[in-house]
C-alpha cells in the first residue's frame, strides 16, 4: 500500500534540489511540447541561451529585463514573508510610473539629482499608498488582499490609460498613447554604455536591505513570526494592523520604484504598456526562490533571460512571445509538486490489520 | 431593432463568456478551492473549441472539446492543490501562464481563419415581446444554455442533497469528512467540472462572439470573472446580473469608441473593478459582524488528513 507520511524535519538540501530539479523537469516538459509542434527543442533552447547570454550586448539586455523583475520580486517577497498575498505589484508599479511622470511635469528641475530624487519620492508615495489601500482593508475588515490588490491593478491600469490617452498625451505623438519625452535631467543614468540602468544597483541594494530587515531587525522578526504563526504573534502583543500597514507600504513603495526606474531608466517616457507583466513574473520568482533575497537576484536573471529568449524565438522562429509563459507555468507546477515531497514522504508498506 | 435593445442584446452576448467563467468558478470556490487560473483555462477553451469546430465543422463538438480541455486544466489544479497540498494562489497563476503560453504556441497557425459559428435562433412567441424579446430571446443557443445553467446551478446548490454536500465540504471539510462524505473526491469533482464550464466561456469567445482565434483573445475576462464571483456573492443569479452589467459596459464602450469619445471611457471601464472592490469590502464587514454572506468558509485553505491508508 502507498502511504503518505509527514517528514519530521524537512531536509535542508531539498530547498536547493527541488527548484533546480523543477527547472529541469520544466525544460523537459517544454521540450516535449515544442517537439510535438515540429520545432526542435534543442534548437529553440540554444537560441534562447544565445539570445540571452551570447555576448556582452545580449547579456546586458537580459539584465535590463531582470532589473524590474528583481525589484518587484522584493516587493512581493516582503509581503509573502508574512503571508500577505500582494498580487498588486503590477498596479503599484503603474502608480509609481505615473507619479514619476507627474514629478517631471509639475516639479521639473534641471538638476538631475534633485529631479530623480523628487521622482523617486513621488513614486514611493504613490506606490506605497496604493498598496496601503489593500493593507488597510485587510487589517481593518479582513478583506481578502488577493482580490483587492488584483482589482487595484485593473483600476491602476485604467488610471494610467486615462492620463496617457488623455491629458498627458504627447501632442506630437500622432495619436499614439505616449507622454512627452523626459528632459535629460529626468533620465536615470545608464551603465557600461548599454541600456542597463541604475535600477540594477537598486535591485542589488534591495537584496541586502531585504536580507537585513528580515534577519536583523525587530520589524523583520515580527514579519516572520506573523507569517509563521499569526496567533502566537497576536498573543505576544505584536500589532497585526501596524505590521500589515507598514509592510504593505514598503512593498508598494518598492513596486512604485519598479515603475519609476523603468520609465526614467529605460523608456524615457510613459506608454500604456510599459510593464510586461513584471509584477506577475515577480510572484513566480519570489516563490521559486523560497523568499531568499540573493536567490531572487539569480532567479530574476534567469527569468530575464527567458523574456529575451522569448523575443528571439518570436523573431527567428515566428513563435509568439507568450510561448515562454509555458515554461514559466511548468516551472511553477513542478515547484508546487516538489514542495509536497519536501514536506511529505511516500512509503510503500504492506497493509496491516488495524 | 432600436438602439437601446441593440446595446442590451450586445450586453448579453458580451457578458456570456464572463457568465460561464463565473459560474464555473462559483462551483469550484463553493467547494473551497480557489482557482485563479481562469484566464489560462478560458484561452485553452477558446483555442481548442475553435480548432475542433473548424476541423469538424460542428460548433457543438467544439464546445464539447473545450469542456474536456477545461476539465483537464482543472485536473492539474486539483491534483496539485488537493492531492499535493500546493498553494492555490500560485497554482492558479501557473495555470494562467501555462494556458496562455500553450494556446499561443498551438494556435499560432490558426490566425486569420474565420468560422461560421452559431446562428441566432429566435424563440417563437417569446422573441416577439417588445424590447425584452429582442434582448433575451433572440440570441444563440449557448446564451440560452447559460440561462438554463444559472437556474440549474441555483437549484442544485440550494435545494439538492449533492449541492448541500458540496457546500458542506467548502464550509468545513473536516466536519464533512467526519460525516462520512468523500471530501477529496467531491473537491476533485467540482474543481474539474468548474474548470470545464470556464473553458466553455472561452470557447464562446472564439466560436460565437468573434468567430476567429487570436492569442490572448480573452483579454483579462478570466480575471474579471474571478472578481465577478465576489460581486455575485457566490450566487449564480447575481452572477448573471454582474456579467451582463459588465457586458453592457463593454457594449457601450464599443459604441462610444465609434463616436470618438475615448477619455471618460477609462473611468467607465474602471467602474466594474471599483464596484467589485466595494462589494468585497461590504461582504467582509458583514462577515466580521457574523452575517453569513455566501462565501465558503474554507476557501483557499488546504484540506489534508495526515493519516491515510
Amino acid at each position: 500500500m502507498l502511504r503518505v507520511e509527514k517528514r519530521i524535519d524537512a531536509s535542508k538540501w531539498m530547498n536547493y534540489v527541488i527548484p533546480i530539479a523543477s527547472l529541469f523537469m520544466a525544460l523537459i516538459g517544454g521540450a516535449a511540447l515544442l517537439g510535438t509542434q515540429g520545432i526542435s527543442p534543442l534548437d529553440a533552447y540554444c537560441r534562447i541561451i544565445k539570445a540571452a547570454f551570447g555576448g556582452s550586448y545580449e547579456f546586458s539586455e537580459t539584465i535590463v529585463k531582470a532589473t524590474p523583475i528583481a525589484i518587484s520580486s522584493f516587493a512581493v517577497m516582503l509581503c509573502f514573508s508574512m503571508l500577505i498575498w500582494n498580487i498588486g505589484v503590477e498596479g503599484q508599479a503603474f502608480m509609481g510610473a505615473l507619479a514619476a511622470v507627474a514629478a517631471v511635469r509639475y516639479c521639473h528641475s534641471d538638476n538631475q539629482f534633485y529631479m530623480l530624487c523628487t521622482a523617486a519620492a513621488f513614486a514611493i508615495m504613490a506606490g506605497g499608498l496604493w498598496a496601503m489601500i489593500a493593507g488597510f482593508l485587510r487589517s481593518k475588515w479582513n478583506v481578502n488582499e488577493i482580490i483587492s490588490t488584483l482589482m487595484l491593478n485593473y483600476i491602476a491600469i485604467r488610471i494610467l490609460e486615462y492620463f496617457v490617452y488623455g491629458p498627458w498625451r504627447d501632442p506630437s505623438s500622432l495619436g499614439f498613447p505616449i507622454t512627452t519625452r523626459f528632459p535629460p535631467s529626468a533620465r536615470l543614468p545608464q551603465l557600461f554604455g548599454s541600456r542597463v540602468h541604475v535600477g540594477i544597483i537598486l535591485a542589488v541594494f534591495l537584496a541586502f536591505a531585504a536580507w537585513y530587515i528580515l534577519s536583523k531587525t525587530r520589524l523583520g522578526y515580527e514579519i516572520r513570526v506573523i507569517g509563521e504563526n499569526p496567533k502566537a504573534a497576536r498573543y505576544s502583543g505584536m500589532s497585526y494592523m501596524k505590521n500589515v500597514l507598514v509592510v504593505m507600504f514598503i512593498s508598494g513603495a518598492i513596486g512604485g520604484l519598479t515603475g519609476m526606474t523603468e520609465v526614467t531608466g529605460l523608456h524615457g517616457r510613459l506608454q500604456a504598456s510599459f510593464a510586461a507583466k513584471y509584477g506577475y513574473t515577480a510572484i513566480i520568482v519570489a516563490w521559486l526562490s523560497h523568499l531568499q533575497p540573493f536567490v531572487i537576484l539569480l532567479a530574476s536573471v534567469l527569468f530575464g533571460a527567458l523574456l529575451v529568449g522569448g523575443e528571439a524565438l518570436q523573431i527567428e522562429l515566428g513563435l509568439t512571445l507568450s510561448t515562454v509563459e509555458i515554461l514559466q507555468g511548468l516551472v511553477l507546477f513542478f515547484v508546487l509538486g516538489g514542495d509536497f515531497f519536501r514536506n511529505y514522504r511516500l512509503k510503500f508498506t504492506w497493509r496491516t490489520d488495524k | 431593432m432600436d438602439t437601446v435593445s441593440m446595446i442590451l442584446a450586445a450586453a448579453v452576448r458580451s457578458g456570456t463568456p464572463i457568465l460561464y467563467a463565473t459560474l464555473g468558478e462559483i462551483l469550484t470556490e463553493k467547494v473551497g478551492i480557489l482557482n485563479l487560473g481562469l484566464e489560462g483555462i478560458m484561452l485553452m477553451g477558446a483555442f481548442s473549441g475553435f480548432v475542433v469546430s473548424l476541423t469538424s465543422g460542428n460548433p457543438w463538438i467544439g464546445f464539447a472539446a473545450a469542456f474536456i480541455v477545461g476539465c483537464l486544466m482543472g485536473l492539474i489544479h486539483a491534483f496539485l492543490c488537493i492531492s499535493l497540498n500546493g498553494n492555490q494562489v500560485v497554482c492558479g497563476l501557473a495555470l494562467t501562464m501555462f494556458g496562455t503560453g500553450l494556446s499561443s504556441l498551438l494556435g499560432r497557425n490558426y490566425f486569420g481563419v474565420a468560422i461560421q459559428g452559431l446562428q441566432n435562433w429566435n424563440i417563437p412567441i417569446l422573441s416577439d415581446i417588445p424590447i425584452i424579446g429582442q434582448v433575451i430571446f433572440s440570441q444563440d443557443a449557448l446564451v440560452y444554455l447559460s440561462y438554463i445553467l444559472v437556474a440549474v446551478m441555483f437549484f442544485f446548490l440550494n435545494s439538492t442533497r449533492p449541492g448541500l454536500n458540496l457546500r458542506a465540504v467548502g464550509d468545513n471539510p473536516h466536519a464533512a469528512d467526519a460525516m462520512g462524505l468523500p471530501v477529496v473526491r467531491i473537491k476533485y469533482l467540482y474543481t474539474v467540472v468548474g474548470a470545464g464550464i470556464v473553458a466553455v466561456g472561452g470557447a464562446y469567445m472564439s466560436i460565437v462572439y468573434n468567430k476567429f482565434w487570436a492569442e490572448t483573445m480573452t483579454a483579462g475576462r478570466g480575471w474579471i470573472a474571478v472578481a465577478m464571483v465576489i460581486f455575485a456573492i457566490w450566487n449564480p443569479i447575481q452572477a448573471a446580473l454582474g456579467a451582463y452589467l459588465f457586458g453592457g459596459i463593454e457594449a457601450l464602450q464599443l459604441r462610444l469608441q465609434a463616436t470618438g469619445t475615448s477619455v471618460p471611457m477609462a473611468i467607465l471601464l474602471a467602474m466594474p473593478y471599483v464596484i467589485t472592490l466595494f462589494v468585497l469590502v461590504v461582504i467582509s464587514i458583514r462577515k466580521g459582524n457574523g452575517i453569513k454572506a455566501g462565501a465558503p468558509a474554507s476557501l483557499g485553505v488546504p484540506f489534508y488528513r495526515e493519516e491515510r491508508d
